[in-house]
This record gives C-alpha cells, sequence and structure tokens, in this order.
C-alpha cells in the first residue's frame, strides 16, 4: 500500500447524492432524467454485454485448442464468432464509454446542471436496449453466421436469422446517433462562464469528436444494414450478382461506418486517457491544442480511409495506393497523442496506481496497434495480412486493448466520484497485471499465426498452427481470469468499499470539485472558471480539500 | 539473416523473388517499430522513476511544447511511415500489373473448393500445378459466395467475386507443394476450402498438360453419337472412385461412414432416406444420378442445400463410374437405418 494515500481528515460521504435522491425506488431510476443516473445504467448494461461477449470469445477459444472439433459443430463456431463481434462492439465498446462514463462526466466536468436533452438522453438507453432485446432474440432464434462484418453475398443468401440481428444493429445505430447529438448541443450551448474551448477537458473535446462521428457515419452502417436485411427478406437484387446487384458495394457502405466506428471506439479511449495521465503525474498536458485538434484530425481523417479494408478486393492499385497513405495520416493523429502523453509525464508527480497500470497498459497497446496498422498500410504487406490471424490481432491491440485498457482506467480512477467508495489499491493492480500480461498472451501468438498464414473465422486448421493456438487459449483464461477479479472487488466495493471523499486522487479536474457521489444537480450554483483542468504549478486549487485514510481491505 | 527472422517471424516459406521483397520491408518495418517503441517506452520508464510521487500535494511547473517539439512529433513518425509506404506500394502495384508473357490459368471459387481451368481445355480441382520460374496470371471469380485465393508462400491474395473477374499473379522460383487456402469467410466449408499449389519443373509440366490434353481429346474422340465413352468395365468402380476425388465430392462425403456435410456414401445403395419434406426415397441408381444433376431436388433430412450440380460437368458415363464406385461401397451389415444428422469436421485433405 502506497504511504502517500494516506490522509488525517475524514472522507466525507456526500448524504444527499443522485443515488438517493429525490427518490430511491426501481421506478424512480428507470424514468431518470438525471445524467448520471443513465451513465449509470449504461456502464451495468455494457458491463453485461461485455460479460457475455466474453464468454463467447472464450467458447471460440476452447474450439480452438485442437485443429478439429473439439466441442462444438462448424455450425455452432460460426454463429459464436458473429455474436462475439456483434455483441462486443455495438453492445460494449461502443457506448461503454461515451454513454456511459461520457453521460456522468461531461456535465460535471463542464459545470453544467445536465445535459441538454435530458428526455432524448434517456430515450437513447432504451433505444439501446430495445436493440439489444432484438439482437439478443435473433441469437436465441439460432444467430447469424455471417461474421460481425455481414458481407454480401454470403449474408443475403445464408439460412441463419440474420435479420433481426441486423435489426438489432440498426436499432443500437440511433441510440449512439441520440447520444452524440446530445453531446455536441451540450457541449456547444452549456459550458459554464470562463469554460472556453482551449480550457476544456480533454476528455469533453474526444468526446465531442466521438460524437461528430457517431452523428455523421451511423446513418451509412443503418442505410447498408437495412439493405441487407431487404436483400435477404425479399430477395430484391442490390448486392448479390446473381439478382442483378453489385457485391463490392455493401463493403465500401460498411467501412464507411466501420472503419470510423473504430475512432467511435479508440477516441473515447483517447479522453480517458488524457484526465488520467494528468491527474497521476499531476502535470498540465503536454501540447493541449495539439491533443485536442488531433482527435478532430482523427474524426476527419477517418472518413476518408475505408478502402484500406479493400486492398485485394479488386480495387485499382491507384485506389490502393491513395487509401494507404491516408491510413498513416490517422497514425500520426495517434503519433502525435503518443508522445505528447509521454512527454506529458517530464518533471511531473507520479503515482502507479491502478488506473495509472492501465495507462501503461493503454500506450503498450496503442503503440503497436498502431505500429501495426501503418505496416498494413503500406499496402504490399496487406496483401499477405489480410483476413488472416494478423488483423485479428492487430484489431484487437487497438480497438480492444486500448478501448479495455480506458474502460477499466476509467473504471478506477472515476469509481469513488460514481459510487462514493474506493476500490482495494492491491487487488486492482494484481487485477491489471493478469489482464495486460493475459491479453498479450492471447493476442502476440495470433500476429505469429497471422504470419503463418492462418486466415481469421477457421473451425479447424492444419496442425502446424496448433502450437500458436494453444498459447492464444491460455493467454485468453489468464485474462478472463483478471477480468472477473475486477468484477468481484468491484460488487464487493459497491457495499463494503471505505468511503472516498470527495476528491481521493487530489485532482484538478474538474468533475472531482463537486462532493462524492455528486448531488442530484451536480453544482448548487453555476462554478466560473478562471483556469484550465490540472494545473498544478500553483498551490491549493483542490477544492474541497481532499481527505481519506487509507483503504483497509486493500492488498 | 533473411533465414533467421523468417523463423522468428513464422513466416512460411518464400517461393518466389515477390515473397522475398515483402518480407525484407516485414523485416524493415519490424527492426524500425521496436526501435521507437524502445525509445518511447525507454523515456516513459525513466520518467516514472525519475519523477515519482513524493508527497500528494506535490507542485509541479507548467510545461509547455515549443513549436519545435510538435514538428519532431509530427515529422520523425511522418517520414518513417513515408518511407515504409516508399517502399511497399511499388510491390502492390508491381502485383496489379502481370508481365505479357504470363502464362494464363482461371480460378473459380465455390462452395468449397477451387477450380482451375488452363486454356486449351484441362482443368483439375484443388490442385494447381504450375511451370517453376514462369509468370502465371490468375483470372479469379467465384461462382456463388466471395472467396479469397490466398498462397501464404507466394504472400499473394486476392478475393474471388461473384459476376466478376480479379487478376493477380506470381512467378514461382521454387519448385514444391505450397498451401491454397481460402481466405474470404465463406461459410461452413471456409476451413476445409483448401488447395495446393504444385510448382513442377517446366519439362515436368509440359507432360503433364500435354497428358491431360490428350485425356480431354480422348473423352472428344471416344464419344459417340450418344455420348457414351465405354470404360473397362472391371475398372469402371475404380474410375467412379478417381472421378469423385478429383470433383470433390469426398469434401463432404465420408467413404468410411462418418458423418460429414453430406451423407455418408457407405451403405447408400439402396438406403432408405428420409427427406425433409418428409417423404421418403430408396438412394437407387435414379436418385443418385438425380442428385448430382440436381441436388436441391431431394434434400435428405437434417441436412442443408449446399451442394453444387454437377449437371454437365460429368459425362454420363463419369455419373455411371461414380454410381458404381457408391454401389462398392458396402459394409458386412445386413441393413443399415437413415442417416443421421450432419456433423461438421475438419476434413482431410485429399492426398
Amino acid at each position: 500500500m502506497n504511504p502517500s494515500l494516506a490522509r488525517s481528515e475524514v472522507p466525507v460521504w456526500n448524504p444527499r447524492n443522485y443515488l438517493n435522491s429525490p427518490e430511491t425506488g426501481l421506478r424512480s431510476w428507470l424514468l431518470t432524467q438525471d445524467h448520471k443516473r443513465i451513465g449509470v445504467m449504461f456502464l451495468v448494461a455494457t458491463t453485461i454485454a461485455f460479460a457475455i461477449g466474453g464468454i463467447f470469445a472464450l467458447l471460440i477459444r476452447i474450439e480452438l485448442l485442437t485443429p478439429g472439433p473439439t466441442i462444438m459443430s462448424a455450425q455452432t463456431y460460426n454463429r459464436m464468432f458473429t455474436l462475439h463481434g456483434v455483441v462486443m462492439i455495438f453492445l460494449f465498446m461502443i457506448p461503454a464509454i461515451p454513454s456511459g462514463f461520457g453521460n456522468f462526466l461531461v456535465p460535471l466536468m463542464i459545470g453544467a446542471k445536465d445535459v441538454a436533452f435530458p428526455r432524448l438522453n434517456l430515450l437513447s438507453f432504451y433505444v439501446y436496449l430495445a436493440g439489444a432485446v432484438i439482437a439478443l432474440f435473433g441469437m436465441v432464434q439460432g444467430g447469424a453466421d455471417t461474421g460481425w462484418t455481414f458481407y454480401t453475398p454470403y449474408s443475403t443468401t445464408t439460412i441463419t436469422k440474420v435479420v433481426p440481428v441486423l435489426l438489432g444493429a440498426f436499432i443500437l445505430g440511433f441510440s449512439s446517433i441520440l447520444t452524440g447529438l446530445n453531446f455536441i448541443v451540450t457541449t456547444h450551448t452549456m459550458r459554464a462562464p470562463g469554460l472556453t474551448w482551449t480550457r476544456l477537458p480533454l476528455f469533453v473535446w474526444s468526446i465531442y469528436a466521438t460524437s461528430v462521428i457517431q452523428i455523421l457515419a451511423t446513418p451509412v452502417l443503418g442505410m447498408s444494414l437495412l439493405l441487407v436485411a431487404v436483400e435477404h427478406a425479399f430477395g430484391w437484387g442490390i448486392f448479390d450478382p446473381a439478382r442483378g446487384g453489385d457485391p463490392v458495394l455493401f463493403q465500401h457502405f460498411f467501412w464507411f461506418y466501420s472503419h470510423p466506428a473504430v475512432y467511435i471506439m479508440v477516441l473515447p479511449a483517447m479522453a480517458v486517457i488524457s484526465e488520467v495521465v494528468c491527474a497521476f503525474s499531476r502535470k498540465n498536458i503536454f501540447g493541449y491544442k495539439a491533443v485536442a485538434y488531433s482527435s478532430l484530425g482523427i474524426a476527419f481523417v477517418g472518413f476518408f480511409t475505408w478502402g484500406h479494408h479493400m486492398f485485394v478486393s479488386g480495387q485499382s492499385a491507384f485506389n490502393g495506393g491513395v487509401f494507404g497513405v491516408l491510413s498513416m495520416f490517422v497514425g500520426i493523429f495517434t503519433a502525435i497523442k503518443v508522445f505528447n502523453w509521454t512527454a506529458t509525464l517530464y518533471k511531473g508527480s507520479i503515482l502507479f496506481a491502478t488506473p495509472f497500470a492501465y495507462f501503461v497498459g493503454f500506450l503498450f497497446f496503442l503503440v503497436f496497434g498502431g505500429m501495426t496498422g501503418i505496416a498494413l498500410a503500406t499496402v504490399s504487406l496487406d496483401v499477405h495480412w489480410h483476413d488472416t490471424y494478423f488483423i485479428v490481432a492487430h484489431f484487437h491491440f487497438i480497438m480492444v486493448g486500448a478501448t479495455l485498457m480506458a474502460f477499466l482506467a476509467a473504471l478506477h480512477y472515476w469509481f469513488p466520484k460514481i459510487a462514493g467508495k474506493r476500490l482495494p489499491e492491491g487487488w486492482g493492480l494484481v487485477a491489471a497485471v493478469m489482464i495486460i500480461l493475459g491479453f498479450n498472451f492471447t493476442f502476440i501468438p495470433q500476429f505469429l499465426l497471422g504470419n503463418e498464414g492462418m486466415p481469421r473465422r477457421y473451425f479447424s486448421y492444419p496442425e502446424k498452427f496448433w502450437p500458436l493456438n494453444v498459447a492464444s487459449t491460455a493467454g485468453a483464461s489468464v485474462l478472463a481470469m483478471g477480468l472477473v477479479i475486477v468484477l468481484v472487488y468491484t460488487l464487493v466495493a459497491l457495499k463494503w468499499g471505505p468511503v472516498a471523499g470527495a476528491n481521493p486522487w487530489n485532482s484538478r479536474g474538474f468533475e472531482w470539485n463537486t462532493p462524492s457521489p455528486p448531488p442530484p444537480e451536480n453544482y448548487e450554483t453555476t462554478p466560473v472558471y478562471t483556469h484550465g483542468p490540472h494545473e498544478y504549478d500553483l498551490p491549493g486549487v483542490e477544492t474541497p480539500p481532499a481527505a481519506t485514510p487509507e483503504p483497509k481491505h486493500a492488498s | 539473416m533473411n533465414e533467421l527472422l523468417r523463423r522468428m517471424l513464422f513466416l512460411p516459406e518464400q517461393a518466389s523473388d515477390y515473397a522475398r521483397q515483402v518480407d525484407g520491408l516485414h523485416y524493415f518495418i519490424i527492426i524500425t517499430t521496436m526501435i521507437a517503441a524502445a525509445g518511447v517506452f525507454a523515456t516513459a520508464i525513466f520518467f516514472f522513476v525519475r519523477y515519482r510521487r513524493r508527497a500528494d500535494t506535490d507542485l509541479t511547473p507548467h510545461v509547455a511544447p515549443r513549436t519545435i517539439h510538435e514538428v519532431v512529433f509530427v515529422g520523425l513518425p511522418l517520414g518513417l511511415f513515408l518511407v515504409w509506404f516508399a517502399i511497399g506500394f511499388p510491390q502492390y502495384a508491381k502485383l496489379s500489373l502481370p508481365p505479357k508473357d504470363a502464362m494464363d490459368v482461371y480460378v473459380q471459387g465455390k462452395k468449397w473448393m477451387w477450380k482451375f481451368a488452363y486454356p486449351g481445355g484441362p482443368n483439375a480441382i484443388d490442385t494447381l500445378r504450375v511451370p517453376v520460374g514462369r509468370p502465371v496470371r490468375l483470372l479469379i471469380t467465384s461462382r456463388d459466395v466471395i472467396h479469397s485465393f490466398y498462397v501464404p508462400a507466394l504472400r499473394v491474395k486476392m478475393d474471388a467475386l461473384p459476376g466478376r473477374y480479379t487478376q493477380s499473379w506470381f512467378k514461382a522460383e521454387k519448385p514444391g507443394r505450397y498451401e491454397i487456402f481460402c481466405a474470404e469467410y465463406c461459410g461452413l466449408g471456409h476451413s476445409a476450402m483448401l488447395g495446393e499449389l504444385v510448382v513442377m519443373p517446366q519439362e515436368e509440366f509440359d507432360t503433364w498438360i500435354a497428358e491431360q490434353r490428350r485425356g480431354a481429346n480422348a473423352v472428344a474422340q471416344d464419344a459417340g453419337p450418344s455420348g457414351e465413352r465405354a470404360l473397362p468395365a472391371a475398372n469402371v468402380a475404380e474410375e467412379g472412385r478417381r472421378i469423385a476425388s478429383e470433383q470433390g465430392c469426398m469434401k463432404c462425403h465420408s467413404v468410411d461412414g462418418t458423418r460429414h456435410i453430406g451423407p455418408t456414401w457407405v451403405d447408400l445403395y439402396l438406403r432408405q432416406e428420409k427427406l425433409k419434406d418428409g417423404k421418403s426415397v430408396v438412394a437407387d441408381e435414379g436418385y443418385l444420378t438425380k442428385s448430382m444433376m440436381d441436388p436441391a431436388a431431394d434434400i435428405v433430412a437434417g441436412y442443408q442445400n449446399v451442394m453444387p450440380t454437377y449437371q454437365g460437368k460429368l459425362s454420363p458415363p463419369e455419373v455411371a463410374a461414380v454410381v458404381e464406385y457408391i454401389k462398392t461401397l458396402k459394409t458386412q451389415a445386413v441393413r443399415s437405418g437413415p442417416s443421421e444428422g450432419p456433423v461438421y469436421e475438419s476434413i482431410p485433405r485429399p492426398q
């Protein structure tokens, strides 16, 4: 245990908080318009989705333990990897950080009492639930076997239940659009006095950039999924050449959304990391404008890179080159952030607490995920790697690794604000080490499998791929155990965790200016901002004075 | 050096000069990435130790970057990335420009086999034979959904799209046998859609292709007005076995009684089969022939309609030979029940 966490004063539990006022009943939660409650409901729902998707992932890894059939048939396996992708992407990674943590934190950070459209916010949650239920219904009915990419004409000719899964994803898109719209209006109109754009916390900047992508790209996904559903249900020739359609058109539509969707997942992760790195190194961010504008840069250039998913689809070499170079520009914006975060540590005061451990994991996955991404954008290497396990490992590193690290960093950093309780530091570090190592042991063998030439979505494989597959499954089990530990101590801490107090991390992020848990109206009087967040060069800006005893059951 | 790095990275053999060039870029990228990442992480670790927290209320100086920092942060990686691209893109462009003297092979993917057709008639299922040292242009298409023709040893991959042709090319420099995979997900048999690239010396290839042409011509000449060709009677079943394995029948039908994507052929002849629509049928010569010509007509209960038609691809005597072969697959048991439900397992490579 770090002795520096010990305090002389006793931390205070805010008696009138959003958890118990104005009411506590189930009804008051289901009909709430409080952004904090909606954020918490999103966090619970997305965590459940993450658990379901994780179980699918483990079943896939067990099936791949042997070259032949292990525990399931090819048909079941094909459904498993489809559902794993659909659940993890549409139900967990896209909504988890923006709709969960974003909802909770954006108004707190900008000194507002709520988001701009509280009722729309609640609607977004119910639209999410409806989409999830329809997608789950499709799964119970047998599930789709197309992969989450729904490539035509396979998806329009398969006999499995594609339509409910497509409709589920279609409806989930509306939730994403509504939340994005809400954040854009909130950021523009509800900033407290003195909070200029250059004082805006970087979390808000990144969430803002995410929202722009959400409302611009998601309609394209909705449109293309609907076209697939129509062709599947009524047999109209849109994508199937046997009926007069164009088989590659769908890939253009799909990736026009799904490539920016990668940034819908990664930008919120970068949002979290920008806060965590400042709070735990007690430093102002190095290059505020570079970090803020690079988020917008990623959002913009991300729209012009979709063709890099189609280097071997028969597009011209010229197209390949253009999409290759544009993809590298996205890499540049990411590189700017990586260098600035690292430079932020310079002359800081670094506390190696659990959220910071996840920052280190995030940096590792972002650097290697990003560099493999640039390697793919050199085009000729992509021809070998396309649709192999190299791609699987690459997007798990950059998308899942980064998003998961940020999600867990956010959970550990803001849990004291959300629940008013502390998580155990010792167990937190143990779980972080298990998760980061487990993740590496799962996906580094997959990079090598891709080099060796193993295509993705293989139910059975030649025996020479066996050893690396066993290694990957072993890593996945360590990763799963780490995640279970996090789940257990989080649930325990909800009830028995030590009281955190308003600002246990001594952070100068604006959201810590409220008591923990925050009162329903966030701030009794609208705050007036005179400086940016995370300025640690002047004494005594922390308000109210932080105070917390050493957590009792930590380690 | 090449060999060491290739093994460390688990890369497959390099069957062509192109593969060696792509691997060269691969090594260059790996080495530069590792150096850059080591730099970032060494700096970060140094900061962790040097600037560890002393007190929770530590104050830190306000550090702001100068323009030169951001220029370096953008310029260094951009320069590096563009160097990579300058090496990689010409390789990709080369791959889309087959040499004029290339030999053409038509590649057709379908669930779940590869068909290779050479100009002049010879064709083969799942085995692509090419001469060493000669450029080969592949004209690739698909009969049903999207597949992707992938030879790891050549570092070459190209999608097979229904309704249009894509092209790629290679020049294999090393005789040998190399794997062909389908890299685009195409359903139940995706991971069983395996093929083999056989790179052979030019003389051997010439002999083989001449033999194939003769065979094709012989079929054409022997075919009388009735379209019949006499096969030596003793060999009919043996001929059927050969045809069945060439045409990829064994990918879905087993001949040892194990359950598979399609019903097993063991004891199939004269078996009472229960159909999807509830009727039942005796698997006699008529039913077996019909199943090859129009597979969707009578689906056995518990199986899916996934078999392609062989109408126009097997001549009547060939169909008869396959039926004769099926007839020989009898066990000692007096009778057997209807087919059990399908299981989908890894399919052994035809030897």
